[in-house]
């Protein structure tokens, strides 16, 4: 079932490099939806430039893990601190992390009644108050970067997926965050799309981003994941570098899901 | 795999050129096919439908039209000019009643001398309302200048009758051709902020016009407004109130906070569940008891405020349901940039929910419209009000149709033109956004 996996341009690891600066740190964090108990007891420690391949059955807390990150989720206990702040209730903090944080959504959640143009100029010119010809320069060269830049004038219904996507990407990188968190990125997609979305996030990665990838995409989670995580009934089960998580995983339900995924 | 079954392969020897497509199909019979006669059921509907029209529209077209009456002093004189001149016995319309009290079906009982005021303050909505509803003052173009037109016929006719230049030479007049100056110089969509302050300011200055008392401006008390004046009135405050309020309604609604929420929730359920009639006689006459003695509230306003809190709990429920239909997606990309609450509410949600709740909203506007008749029944004159006044008048005693046809067109006019801007609104946001 190897055609199951996409397979993306092949990575120049010699420019994937993790420094030893903290960017997320998360300690003992739980939350409950309701009486039921989500996310158990997480540790993680993100370091600035890695990038991480979050994996597990659906239900698994993975989506909602990230989503606690920025706080759309959130958590009833422990700590969640990016780039030295740390998530409280208090609103402020909430905006600052958020500024600092991009996100790409599953259903890429582009704002249809704005030009693509719109949609990415949006954020910069209201939240980090940058004049308007300014905002529209970096995102005509961030539209450039993830090679749409002739769709700058047309709206969200007129792209096709992977191209919405691309968009959500560049929007996303227009608030020139620190950290880009991805849920399911291609889990929309027809897979001709996959390719080109996970292609765009391969360039993010080269040029040192710190990213966490929910995804199920094992040959991008291989080219340029340093770490993978895999999550199963809201805890972590097992973390390594993929060469080890792939070809020597220890826990039981880390080789059920990894034969069920892989189809070996 | 299986070979593939012989005869299979194929391929294309030349591309067809394209053809016209077969004559039934395009234009009018085709038109009549798909339309009228597209199956035995619609064809017998069609068949049905043109009889009744046949049988009813020529003499609906006799009775207003051929054998009508414009001038007369009296439904009895009315009568005898219909027997006079199509023949004994035969009835038409008696518009003469329209044509003597249309003054009062427009002002009510405004001083005549002062009725400039309420005609600048009609044409200074009509420019109000256009940098609100288009990007270019364009219309504003057609407005005043299909006002002259109609200035300039009356004033044709004065002249023939012998009266002079007396229509010409109003303050109405002299504003429309500023206005008409200014639109056709200023009318740019770069200009619109600034014809927006006009649209703020045009509250206050629509009250000192129309009931005075400061700036040398005579003080005309609230009984003596009415007629379609009253009607719109109270009809634009409410349309006009009633969205910014109900907006904050519906995001009340939807809030975290309890106390708002439920303020919110127990406002419009209480307002929805109350008849507008009840609210209107409290507005008339519980209000008195509660209100410290010799407090002089006016009548007007009293009834503004309820019709506006009425709409408005009606609208609360419409952008609500706009507010549902959008995909949580939406709120969360809003967030998760880093939007504040009001920022995502005015940049992204509130564009997006208000433009699929525009068919309720207008929904709404129309019903509250119509609604603005109810106030004949607490005593103010506005023109149903007016009806009974003038039905028991001893000249128009009997009169029925005339009246009330006439208050229902005007009615349809201002509801339609209303259902109008809105389909022009919704096709002109979906050629936005195509999903």
């Amino acid at each position: 079932m190897d055609d199951a996996i996409v397979e993306p341009r092949p990575v120049d690891r010699t420019k994937l490099s993790v420094s030893d600066e903290l960017s997320i740190e998360i300690a003992n964090l739980n939350k409950w939806y309701g009486e039921f108990h989500v996310l158990k007891n997480i540790d993680l420690s993100v370091y600035k430039g890695e990038r991480i391949v979050i994996c597990g059955p659906s239900g698994s807390g993975k989506s909602t893990l990230i989503r606690c990150i920025n706080a759309l989720e959130e958590h009833q206990k422990g700590s969640i601190s990016v780039n030295g702040v740390t998530l409280t209730s208090d609103l402020k903090k909430v905006d600052e992390v958020r500024r600092e944080v991009g996100m790409v959504f599953q259903h890429f959640n582009l704002f249809p009644h704005l030009t693509i143009l719109e949609n990415c100029t949006l954020a910069p010119i209201w939240v980090r108050k940058m004049p308007k010809q300014e905002a529209e320069e970096l995102a005509m060269q961030l539209l450039t970067r993830v090679k749409i830049p002739e769709q700058a004038h047309k709206y969200p219904g007129q792209l096709s997926g992977g191209q919405q996507q691309r968009v959500a990407i560049a929007r996303a990188l227009c608030m020139r965050p620190k950290v880009m968190l991805f849920d399911e990125p291609t889990s929309a997609l027809d897979p001709e799309m996959i390719k080109e979305v996970l292609d765009t996030m391969i360039i993010l990665a080269e040029e040192g981003m710190t990213m966490l990838c929910v995804t199920h995409e094992m040959g991008f989670a291989r080219q340029v994941a340093n770490r993978v995580i895999f999550m199963d009934r809201g805890q972590i089960v097992e973390q390594n570098e993929p060469e080890e998580f792939f070809h020597n995983p220890r826990n039981d339900r880390t080789k059920l899901f990894l034969s069920q995924i892989l189809g070996h | 795999m299986a070979a593939a079954p012989p005869h299979v392969a194929y391929v294309a020897e030349r591309f067809y050129d394209d053809e016209a497509p077969p004559p039934s199909t395009v234009g009018f019979t085709a038109w009549l096919r798909e339309n009228l006669f597209s199956s035995p059921l619609n064809s017998a509907l069609t068949v049905i439908s043109v009889t009744l029209l046949a049988l009813y529209l020529p003499g609906l077209f006799q009775w207003a039209v051929t054998h009508s009456v414009w001038n007369a002093s009296s439904l009895r004189e009315c009568r005898a000019i219909m027997d006079a001149s199509f023949g004994e016995g035969v009835r038409g319309a008696c518009w003469a009643v329209i044509n003597e009290r249309f003054m009062q079906l427009i002002y009510g009982f405004y001083p005549s001398a002062l009725r400039w005021r309420p005609n600048i303050a009609f044409v200074l909505l009509l420019i109000a309302m256009i940098p609100v509803l288009f990007e270019t003052m364009r219309s504003l173009l057609w407005i005043a200048g299909g006002g002259l037109a109609i200035k300039a016929a009356t004033t044709v006719v004065s002249l023939a009758q012998g009266d002079g230049f007396g229509p010409l030479q109003s303050p109405t007049t002299y504003f429309m051709v500023g206005a008409l100056v200014l639109a056709y110089f200023f009318g740019g969509r770069e200009h619109r902020r600034k014809w927006l302050i006009l649209s703020a300011l045009f509250p206050v200055i629509a009250y000192f016009l129309l009931w005075g008392g400061a700036f040398g401006l005579d003080r005309v008390p609230s009984s003596r407004f009415g007629g379609f004046l009253l009607t719109m009135i109270i009809g634009v405050t409410g349309i006009a109130a009633s969205l910014p309020i109900g907006i904050a309604l519906a995001l009340g609604r939807r809030s975290d906070m309890v106390f708002i929420r439920s303020i919110s929730v127990m406002f419009i359920e209480f307002i929805r569940g109350v008849p507008l009639i009840t609210l209107l006689f409290v507005a008339s006459t519980l209000l008195n008891y509660f209100l410290p003695p010799g407090t002089e509230f006016d009548l007007i306003l009293r009834v503004l405020i309820m019709v506006t809190l009425f709409a408005s709990a009606y609208m609360a429920e419409v952008v609500r349901g706009g507010l549902a239909a959008l995909p949580k997606g939406q709120y969360e990309a809003a967030d998760a940039m880093g939007l504040t609450y009001w920022q995502s509410m005015r940049l992204i949600i509130l564009p997006q929910a208000l433009k699929i709740s525009i068919p309720g909203i207008v929904n709404t506007f129309i019903g509250l419209f119509k609604d603005t008749t109810l106030v004949a029944v607490i005593g103010l004159l506005d023109p149903l009000g007016l009806t009974n006044p003038i039905r028991a008048d001893s000249n128009w005693n009997g009169i029925v149709w005339e009246l009330y046809g006439f208050i229902g067109f005007v009615f349809f006019l201002f509801c339609w033109g209303m259902s109008q801007y809105s389909m022009f609104l919704e096709r002109k946001l979906r050629a936005g956004d195509r999903r």
